[in-house]
């Protein structure tokens, strides 16, 4: 008997290990058009919504997935009994680089921070947030590396375009003028609405070339 | 001494950079490039002091900014149009400022690990802090702090015999037992054992190797509050540094 397919698709949000694009959907049900599969997406996430259910319905990484709302984080992570290895400072500093300059080779990134930054790509390439995308045509053929799915995954990104706004240089002068402890709170706010476009999106790796 | 440490170090000049600017107050568009690069050669000195082995990029900068300083002594051609010779530095400044921001923003998202979860966890999502990042002190703010406690015991300590010869691995273990029973300490209350100069040295060493590692986290409430020191590793992860100090080099 026929089931509707929002509830189809509940289903199939439920069972899976990773964010399902409605191609995904459209793929296994070709009876159902792209479309349809969208919708029935939305109008989920608008359920849930409504229902103030614990999880949420979320868009990342180019696919649909069901994950807990952050008020629950403390709960989750009891149960979970989490370790509490993070990404240092200068771990994250070195990712946002990458995200925002890639394609990038090495040097490139250690004449941003000024500091050797050989660990830190080991520790982020473990981790799945970054990868190799190719070699630059340079002398000693340097590898290039960008961020990976993953990297959207976790920090809940739709695509590489969804990364919030550079914050333009006049901007963090007006911070600048201000007393250092307002300071770390405007830093806390995030960028406002600037105009500038994010960062060069995937594909644009003319430089580079995959071996 | 006998000690040496190879401390990887995470912060680079740009980091001591923008530590100087915002602890002296002062615009970076108009940096006091004097008191600036006085400042900078300070705790250059104060880091090879320490053996913490200063790289290469940290001298240069060193370099760059004594010949800013020199051009901006020299009477030169008074022209008009010649640039600001500190642009040299504030350009790079400027454009790691951005990149920390972006760093920042980041990280304030919604983590999957962290404050979201999905049904099949990611390898990652036990891998990133529990806690929301309060403050992190950087490098330069506990050298500060350390020197804030030399000057203060320094006339006291030097009259003490030394009377035991601490090593930094030592010291690391002592620093984790006092931090399983507190959770939390003062960075203070760290040294108020030491009864001598190179035993404040050897415990501030042991500090920042367990920060480094990741064992211990050091950070504020709030800008300018003390410094405080909590603990970030398990009872497991505790045990397993007594039986080797994995990120010492060289400790005897």
């Amino acid at each position: 008997m026929e089931k509707p397919l929002k509830m189809i698709i509940e289903a199939l949000l439920f069972a899976a290990d990773k964010p399902l694009t409605s191609r995904d959907i459209h793929n296994a049900f070709p009876e159902f058009s792209p479309a349809d599969i969208t919708a029935a997406l939305n109008e989920l996430i608008g359920d849930y919504e409504r229902m103030e259910r614990s999880f949420m319905l979320k868009e990342v990484a180019q696919g649909y997935q069901i994950r807990t709302r952050s008020d629950y984080a403390p709960y989750v992570l009891k149960m979970l009994r989490s370790s509490p290895a993070r990404l240092s400072r200068a771990a994250m500093e070195t990712l946002a680089i990458i995200a925002y300059k890639q394609p990038i080779i090495r040097q490139e990134i250690e004449r941003f921070r000024g500091v050797d930054v050989g660990g830190i790509l080991r520790t982020l390439l473990e981790k799945d947030l970054i990868r190799i995308v190719g070699r630059k045509d340079l002398p000693g053929r340097p590898l290039v590396y960008g961020t990976t799915r993953k990297f959207l995954e976790v920090f809940d990104l739709k695509d590489l375009q969804s990364l919030p706004k550079m914050k333009e240089i006049e901007e963090l002068e007006s911070d600048e003028a201000q007393p250092p402890q307002q300071r770390s709170e405007s830093a806390a706010e995030g960028s406002g609405p600037e105009e500038k476009n994010p960062s060069p999106p995937a594909g644009e790796g003319s430089s580079a070339s995959t071996d | 001494m006998d000690y040496e440490v190879k401390l990887e170090i995470f912060e680079g000049p740009l980091d001591l950079l923008l530590h100087l600017i915002h602890k002296n107050e002062v615009d970076i568009f108009d940096i006091p490039i004097a008191t600036i690069t006085r400042q900078y050669l300070e705790y250059i000195d104060m880091m090879r002091a320490l053996n913490i082995s200063v790289a290469g990029d940290f001298l240069i900068m060193a370099a760059t900014l004594i010949h800013i300083k020199s051009k901006m002594l020299l009477p030169g051609p008074q022209d008009e149009e010649e640039e600001d010779p500190r642009l040299e530095i504030t350009r790079p400044l400027l454009e790691y400022m951005q990149l920390k921001e972006m760093a920042q923003e980041l990280s304030e998202r919604e983590i999957l690990g962290k404050d979201v979860f999905s049904r099949q966890p990611p390898s990652m999502q036990d891998q990133l802090d529990a806690e929301g990042p309060r403050l992190d002190v950087s490098l330069f703010q506990l050298m500060d702090a350390f020197k804030r406690i030399m000057d203060q015991t320094r006339s006291a300590a030097e009259l003490t015999v030394q009377m035991e010869r601490w090593s930094v691995k030592d010291k690391a273990q002592l620093i984790i037992e006092h931090l399983k029973e507190r959770r939390t300490l003062f960075f203070h209350e760290l040294f108020s054992d030491d009864h001598s100069i190179p035993e404040l040295i050897v415990t501030f060493l042991a500090l920042l190797d367990l920060v480094h590692s990741g064992l211990v986290k050091a950070f504020q409430p709030s800008e300018g509050q003390a410094i405080q020191l909590k603990a970030s590793f398990t009872q497991d992860m505790a045990n397993s540094e007594q039986h080797h100090g994995k990120t010492l080099e060289n400790d005897h």
